[in-house]
């Protein structure tokens, strides 16, 4: 099945893409797809600060499942204001 | 009104949208860009959100400060792309009957700004350019020897 993953601020520098659609296996997390992630872009491997998950919009914790089609961003930390 | 643009904000826009005849006060916060940060010279910030998510965020910290404050309304706008020395990235309005609650729901909101909602910033300074994140961890693209692991805001 497919998602779409959206990177942002350093990990979109660092992934060279603002989005990308992935192939994954039934029943991956959100915390195990990060994990491929740093595998297929080497330059994420580094990135050891604290990510925050969102899928659709809304944080989700590491062991959501990922369905067909969802959004998937990884949060580094914000800095807005 | 909860919003990510563009564009310069327009303070005027955000007290019109709470003024409400039951308020008896509106407090207002602009966040304003500093020209230093952890000893650097700040040139500008570059802002970048999660628009639909940050949009989405903000709605539902001004739901959230409408439970724990009797207020009357809020509007939150955030701006995003380069924000020069001086000028504003963000503006929050909120009215409410006395000011007591005016205040403490404006500071909750700027707060939970910084906490949670998918907004970044880039801090472009003398020598180099730094994401800034408060969360944990250090910046990455740290293009200085001189810059700081951590750091908050230019624009606190």
């Amino acid at each position: 099945m497919k998602v779409k993953i959206k990177f942002f601020a350093m990990l979109r520098e660092r992934a060279g893409a603002g989005e990308i659609t992935k192939e994954i296996r039934e029943g991956m997390t959100v915390g195990e797809l990060w994990r491929v992630l740093r595998r297929d872009y080497p330059r994420l491997a580094p990135v050891e600060m604290r990510l925050l998950y969102a899928v659709n919009q809304d944080y989700v914790a590491a062991d959501y499942v990922l369905k067909e089609q969802d959004e998937v961003v990884f949060v580094p930390p914000v800095s807005g204001g | 009104m909860f919003r990510v643009t563009r564009d310069a904000i327009d303070l005027q826009e955000l007290v019109d949208f709470v003024t409400d005849p039951e308020a008896g006060a509106i407090v207002t916060f602009i966040g304003t860009t500093r020209n230093n940060n952890e000893g650097r010279r700040v040139i500008a910030l570059d802002y970048e959100a999660y628009p639909e998510m940050a949009e989405k965020e903000l709605t539902r910290l001004g739901e959230e400060a409408k439970k724990r404050w009797n207020i009357q309304r809020m509007a939150i706008v955030h701006r995003i792309g380069p924000v020069q020395i001086t000028e504003p990235s963000v503006m929050i309005a909120v009215s409410a009957a006395h000011r007591a609650d005016a205040f403490e729901a404006c500071r909750f909101a700027i707060e939970e700004i910084k906490r949670s909602v998918p907004i970044w910033k880039k801090e472009l300074f003398e020598g180099g350019e730094v994401w800034i994140g408060t969360q944990s961890g250090q910046p990455l693209n740290v293009n200085c020897s001189s810059s700081s692991s951590r750091s908050n805001s230019s624009t606190d």
